[in-house]
């Protein structure tokens, strides 16, 4: 049924952020990127990709070599989906565009859970050229492999504009591994990635992401979750490789009772690199829980790691860690911890650390034999190993080996 | 062999600072392989500084004398130098490391590939094989961090083990099993003339001479060496007497 006034669309609403620069992060002119990009051909046989673009998407952790390993696969580059395909039943996985002429009640979930018009990155998406992931597990069904998606950016000067949707639905487990890599070598690219979440009541979703970008990338996800009762959303971000500037900030909301997240990030940034990476939970029902929790490296580049809590209703408990630790003489890392209560009965808490590495845990190493190098990656490896509950055995060893194959480029 | 083997460790003449602040005064102190010695002294006497000093910690400078290992002079060298030479040291508050496990570091400490089963082993006989997967000294009381030390020590199996206070902290059921674990270290199951480890403990109470035999005690005060005899009366009149007779030796 259409209402006689219609709101304004999308469309109107991104046409008038267009140039909207976002709260926090560098401003990025849009004008010096490319928006479109050409089609790239289906393939059928992922594993017939070429060498290094499969070795490349290998760590990020997407896999063709076995698929028994995943309940789903979707390959994006630039803008075309190039594979995708479902192999657990109850699992829907397909490009967006093909989503949204499957589907016409798709529409109701667009721009729900992020604001077309936050910034002018969000509505770029709306505005040009884009795709991005469906993935959608049906009422009850679970998935013990996760379903790995790649967006892969391949054309020099694009601005690659993703639109992700995710919807479990009541009762259903889904786990995603999303891997972000580039083929840019020496050569400017921006990387623009709207995803929205939906979990609803009683769903489980783990979403672990492992970027790898260059030198010469900018990237701007632009993240949000809606959770509901009784629903959970972990996720798990990983960045150790270069990046020009990244900025991020995504924000879930725990609209059902007992609702919970929990974010883990892992930044690294080495020299050039500029991070402004953080996780906003507001906590709207009650029993709502959060842990935000973030280690953060720096072997010279700059970190800005944010985290917000906020405690709307009683009975909700949210905790902040955010630990850095600064490699050699070059870099910053600033750690922005913030809490919000706006009434009695919210339990909210934060503890952050920034330093070096202390002499005395290293000594301590070499009192049993290992150099002071052996000793500094020692703890450098401690100190990126969080215990991540809730995730499949299988996909936290992945997870763990993405973050091994990084910690050796860094040291 | 002579009826006295020869030294494991010779300190001649040895003064350490902290800064600007001269803790250790002129020490000379002899222990020969398979020998196990002990030190005594009121809090703040120095005895961690000589200990730390033989192990190499950089902020303690030493400013004269040398500490010869095995017949050679090894001030100057990097900790982990020395401790691959065959020195090891238990700590009386070794720190936390988040995230590096019990299993990583005794791993470290056996070097050569360990295997999992050794380790598991090992940890068994310090009580300590549900401790392997937990993050070193996080949440340890105790007497589990005194026995985490020994067994990361009983991994990297040193010729001269240096205990800083290992009974420090340890309630009574559990000093047993530390006097034997440092009685394994020691190799103390062998004769004397057998023996190829060497100790030097550090012991405030004393109460780990109930369960480990030594051949000399110390004392130290105020960075000197003021005597040197058998440990066991020494312990005694110390506790007779308390440090008070220590400072009229002194002079």
């Amino acid at each position: 049924m259409r209402r006689l006034n219609p709101e304004r669309t999308a469309k109107d609403k991104a046409a008038a952020a267009a140039s909207k620069p976002a709260a926090f992060g560098e401003d990025i002119d849009l004008d010096q990127y490319i928006h479109d990009s050409d089609e790239s051909p289906y393939q059928a046989e992922p594993s017939q990709l070429p060498a290094e673009t499969k070795r490349q998407m290998l760590q990020v952790g997407v896999t063709f070599d076995d698929p028994s390993q995943r309940s789903g696969t979707i390959v994006q580059i630039d803008h075309s989906t190039i594979h995708s395909l479902s192999t657990q039943q109850g699992i829907e996985v397909m490009s967006t565009r093909q989503a949204l002429e499957e589907y016409d009640w798709l529409s109701d979930y667009l721009w729900k859970a992020v604001a077309v018009d936050v910034d002018k990155y969000a509505a770029h998406v709306e505005l040009g050229q884009s795709n991005g992931y469906f993935i959608r597990a049906l009422p009850g069904s679970k998935s013990i492999y996760p379903v790995q998606a790649c967006l892969y950016l391949s054309k020099a000067r694009l601005a690659q504009k993703v639109h992700n949707i995710i919807i479990a639905e009541e009762g259903s487990e889904l786990h995603i591994i999303t891997g972000c890599t580039t083929a840019l070598k020496g050569e400017p690219g921006l990387h623009i990635g709207v995803s929205e979440f939906y979990i609803k009541r009683g769903a489980v979703v783990s979403f672990t992401m492992i970027h790898s970008w260059a030198p010469e990338v900018a990237v701007r996800p632009r993240t949000g979750i809606i959770i509901e009762e009784e629903g959970v959303f972990l996720s798990n971000y990983v960045i150790m490789r270069p990046v020009q500037s990244l900025q991020m900030y995504p924000v879930a909301r725990c609209v059902g009772a007992n609702a919970a997240v929990r974010f883990n990030s892992i930044i690294a940034a080495s020299p050039s690199s500029n991070m402004d990476v953080g996780s906003k939970v507001l906590l709207n029902a009650k029993g709502a829980r959060t842990e935000i929790i973030t280690r953060a490296i720096t072997t010279g580049g700059n970190i800005i790691a944010r985290g917000y809590i906020e405690g709307n209703v009683p009975d909700v408990k949210g905790h902040l860690e955010c630990r850095g630790l600064i490699l050699g003489d070059k870099g910053m890392i600033y750690a922005i911890p913030e809490l919000k209560g706006t009434l009695a009965g919210v339990d909210l808490s934060h503890e952050a650390a920034v330093g070096k590495i202390a002499e005395e845990e290293i000594e301590y190493l070499m009192m049993r034999g290992l150099t002071r190098e052996e000793a500094t990656a020692t703890i450098v490896r401690g100190f990126l190993r969080v215990d991540i509950e809730g995730l499949p055995a299988e996909l936290n060893l992945e997870l763990q080996r993405a973050i091994e194959m990084s910690e050796k480029d860094l040291m | 062999m002579n009826v006295e083997s020869e030294s494991v460790l010779e300190i001649k003449h040895l003064s350490v600072s902290v800064g600007d602040r001269e803790i250790l005064r002129g020490i000379d102190l002899n222990i020969r392989i398979g020998e196990t010695h002990v030190l005594f002294g009121p809090n703040g006497s120095g005895k961690t500084t000589l200990l730390m000093a033989i192990i190499g910690s950089p902020k303690y400078q030493v400013t004269q004398g040398s500490i010869i290992f095995k017949g050679r002079n090894i001030v100057g060298l990097p900790i982990d130098e020395r401790a691959r030479l065959g020195i090891g040291m238990s700590l009386q508050r070794p720190p936390v490391i988040r995230g590096v496990k019990t299993r990583d570091i005794v791993a470290a400490c056996v070097r050569e590939q360990a295997k999992e089963e050794y380790i598991t082993r090992l940890a068994e006989r310090a009580n300590l094989a549900d401790f392997l997967d937990r993050d070193v000294n996080y949440g340890f009381s105790g007497g589990e961090i005194k026995r985490s030390e020994l067994l990361q020590l009983l991994a990297q199996d040193p010729e001269l083990a240096l205990l800083d206070e290992p009974e420090s902290g340890v309630d009574l059921e559990n000093i047993a099993l530390i006097g034997q674990l440092i009685n394994e270290l020691l190799h103390k199951e062998h004769p004397m003339r057998q023996r190829k480890h060497a100790g030097l403990i550090i012991t405030h109470t004393g109460h780990i001479l109930d369960y480990v035999n030594a051949r000399t005690g110390y004392v130290l005060l105020d960075g000197r060496l003021i005597c040197e005899g058998d440990p066991r009366e020494i312990l005694e009149t110390i506790k007779s007497k308390g440090y008070r007779e220590c400072w009229k030796c002194a002079g």
